[in-house]
């Protein structure tokens, strides 16, 4: 179906560095979603408003503009990035914003007589959240952090329009090479289809985990769980629950 | 950093050209998404276990996969076997087909959110099926996801300058034209700014949506 | 043990010789609005170390708030409040009387252990966990010192055997008395029991009780319960404090306070509980 050449050469490794940049932006996403997340409960209104003004700025914006701006307009501004780094932040950055949501709705989720036990507890703030507030509401983020690293893995592919060599960069190359697109757009869809589908299952086990490892029931049973894209008004009820819209 | 309103005046025609064609990919695309949702979710609902199972996979499948590669998919695959349709047009399919897995979503969870009390009393009611629908369940169940509907318009118009890459120029391909002619920077970043102007209130909209209609 | 419930003058601080330095807890013409309601109007009071004092009243009386103030979960908005001889409302700094910092209060808050309505234990943590967890890192104290200091307690509430469960597997009462040994853990100077049963089956209630008595009569930690348990208050206080409507309009025994209240909105109030 296409010459082993251009499979070994460009395809394969194309799919390692989709790996590479969804664990990157990830891991930077993830970084971003906790510490905006915790300062937008700050007692201090300005460090609400600034890191409010982020998460609007970020979801505002789309990953895919920020990316070629990053790519474009900051090479001539004197400040070059490599392809591959330009789009991690972009990842990054934009769908830590949506995480910070997450992250917020499942914190304010946690029952305010717990903050108050703690405060009788004499627990300081930041204990308060390492030791209770944030346990507490781990397991309530593991479902829709799941949808949210999909939406990432889908938004890697971005990638390859600012010429980073990821899988569809390569798809891309192997239909101008062989000049046949069924094959590989029919391989590329099932490739990131996998993906996602093993991002499902990992995070499944995590979840059991973590709600065992704060006594609760593991969680429903179900091949894929529904999934929503990353909007803009995740309210709490929304981001402690992976079913309902209402 | 230097900023030259010469060049963003240069560039405002190629802009409203842009616009124009991401508003027409964002209408299209919604009745699209919106329609299709709607036939996915009472499909999925189907007493025949084949048709509910074969919906469930298919938008999951188009869910879990990017949709620039589902354009891609598109605009170079099925012209080998079917249509060839303009960039335009193939955007629109795309941008409404990919998100009508979506919708499918929410209309699911707003008719699940209909009290069953409601289908009992149409039942003791004695009124057929078709006609619950219509005028029982269907009512309700769209008052509360007009809101959740409306942030996917906000999430589809985020998603539109992808389908700049099969060469249907919206904001964001007039734009990277425009700057690789120049060497300029601020086509780039006025779309960046468009983007968060049009973006932000709409979202605001449908939270202002979200506390009249729901509930 | 003293009650004023008009702005004090000289002459009622001169009739008052319990202000010796024995007070535990000392409420100083303390105020506390909600918008236009005013909760507390000026409130005087002192408890003694090691008294067991009960306040009782009609919901929205301000008894609760008495327990938020001392929990610094609400601020005073006039008055100030002393435990221990030490401010908790303010601190001073440069000779002055300042509101209290997060620093300050969290310091004076640790003579003060509550136990509330809800029992608020910490769902994500097992029994044992629940009752170190402060000891360890509030207090600095080591695990083993922490565990040895748990079991002896869970031994006091009677729950040896469910060290090792989480909450959600224990019935309202158990959750009640581990709330309570985590509470006692911190080594608190007071007590505080925000009506600690009424969430509780009726069945659970005289489990929690006893083990309440039973601090009660065996240590000399000082009380300050909020219930609508009038036996149990009869049994375990010293004092009665009678509220209403952010005032107390009649303090004593209980015996007296039960049996021959002087007080018409007293005699209500009981002949409504009782």
């Amino acid at each position: 179906m296409m010459t082993s050449g251009m499979f070994t050469n460009w395809f394969l490794p194309g799919i390692w560095v989709t790996i590479q940049v969804t664990v990157l932006s990830a891991a930077l996403g993830a970084f971003i979603a906790f510490t905006i997340g915790y300062l937008r409960t700050s007692r201090l209104w300005i460090v609400r408003f600034l890191s409010g003004a982020y998460v609007e700025i970020f979801r505002g914006t789309s990953a895919l503009v920020l990316m070629f701006w990053m790519f474009f307009a900051l090479p001539l501004l004197g400040w070059q990035l490599l392809p591959m780094w330009a789009g991690v932040s972009a990842l990054g950055l934009t769908y830590g914003a949506y995480g910070s949501e997450i992250v917020r709705g499942a914190l304010a989720a946690v029952a305010p007589a717990q903050r108050e036990a703690g405060i009788a507890l004499s627990f300081t703030p930041m204990q308060r959240f390492r030791r209770i507030e944030l346990p507490q509401a781990w397991p309530e983020m593991i479902p829709p952090f799941n949808n949210l690293l999909i939406e990432l893995l889908k938004g890697t592919a971005l990638v390859s329009v600012i010429t980073v060599a990821d899988m569809t960069f390569a798809g891309n190359l192997v239909r101008l090479g062989e000049n046949k697109s069924a094959p590989i757009y029919s391989l590329l869809l099932v490739l990131y289809f996998i993906m996602a589908f093993a991002i499902t299952r990992g995070m499944r086990v995590v979840e059991r985990h973590a709600r065992a490892g704060v006594g609760q029931a593991p969680p429903k049973k179900g091949l894929f769980s529904s999934r929503k894209a990353p909007v803009d008004n995740l309210t709490p009820a929304d981001a402690a629950s992976t079913g309902g819209t209402e | 950093m230097s900023w030259d309103w010469n060049v963003v005046e240069d560039f405002m025609p190629r802009f409203w050209d842009g616009v124009l064609v991401t508003l027409q990919a964002l209408v299209m695309g919604s009745l699209i998404a919106f329609t299709l949702g709607l036939f996915w979710a009472l499909a999925q609902r189907s007493r025949r276990r084949w048709v509910s199972w074969t919906v469930s996979g298919v938008t999951e499948f188009i869910r879990s996969t990017p949709l620039l590669v589902q354009l891609f998919f598109l605009f170079y695959v099925v012209p080998e076997w079917g249509p060839s349709m303009s960039p335009l047009t193939t955007g629109i399919i795309g941008l409404g087909l990919h998100y009508s897995t979506y919708t499918a979503e929410v209309y699911r969870a707003g008719i699940d959110g209909v009290p069953t009390g409601q289908w009992e009393a149409a039942t003791a009611l004695s009124l057929p099926t078709a006609h619950t629908w219509r005028a029982v369940i269907l009512p309700q169940a769209i008052r509360r996801v007009v809101p959740a509907l409306g942030n996917y318009v906000v999430a589809m118009l985020k998603d539109s300058p992808m389908i700049a890459v099969i060469g249907a120029f919206e904001m964001l391909g007039e734009a990277q034209a425009y700057s690789n002619e120049t060497f300029t920077t601020e086509a780039i970043t006025v779309i960046g700014i468009a983007f968060i102007l049009i973006a932000y209130p709409a979202s605001l909209l449908t939270r202002a949506l979200e506390r009249r209609l729901v509930r | 043990m003293s009650v004023e419930n008009t702005p004090s003058t000289a002459a009622q601080e001169a009739a008052n010789p319990a202000v010796d330095g024995s007070e535990l807890i000392r409420f100083e013409n303390v105020t506390k609005r909600y918008g236009s309601n005013v909760v507390l109007d000026s409130l005087c009071f002192d408890v003694a170390s090691g008294k067991h004092v009960t306040l009782i009243g009609p919901s929205g009386s301000g008894k609760t708030t008495i327990l938020r103030l001392l929990m610094t979960l609400v601020k005073p908005d006039e008055g100030t409040i002393k435990v221990a001889g030490e401010y908790l409302s303010h601190e001073e700094r440069n000779g002055k009387l300042v509101p209290a910092g997060e620093r300050h209060s969290r310091e004076v808050r640790k003579k003060i252990g509550m136990v509330f309505q809800q029992f608020n234990l910490f769902p994500n943590m097992k029994v044992l966990r629940n009752i170190t967890e402060a000891p360890v890192h509030v207090l600095g104290l080591s695990k083993d010192e922490a565990e040895q200091r748990a079991r002896e307690l869970l031994e006091l509430v009677g729950l040896t055997d469910h060290l090792d469960k989480y909450p959600s597997q224990l019935s309202g009462g158990q959750q009640q008395r581990v709330a309570i040994a985590r509470a006692l853990a911190m080594r608190p100077q007071v007590l505080l029991l925000d009506e600690v049963t009424s969430a509780l089956d009726p069945e659970l209630v005289a489990g929690v009780l006893d083990v309440l008595r039973d601090i009660a009569h065996s240590t000399d930690i000082t009380m300050l319960c909020v219930t609508h348990e009038m036996n149990f208050a009869r049994d375990i206080s010293d004092d009665v404090l009678m509220f209403d409507a952010g005032h107390v309009i009649e303090s004593g025994s209980p015996e007296k306070i039960f049996s021959d209240p002087e007080h018409e909105r007293t005699r209500e109030f009981l002949s409504a509980v009782l």
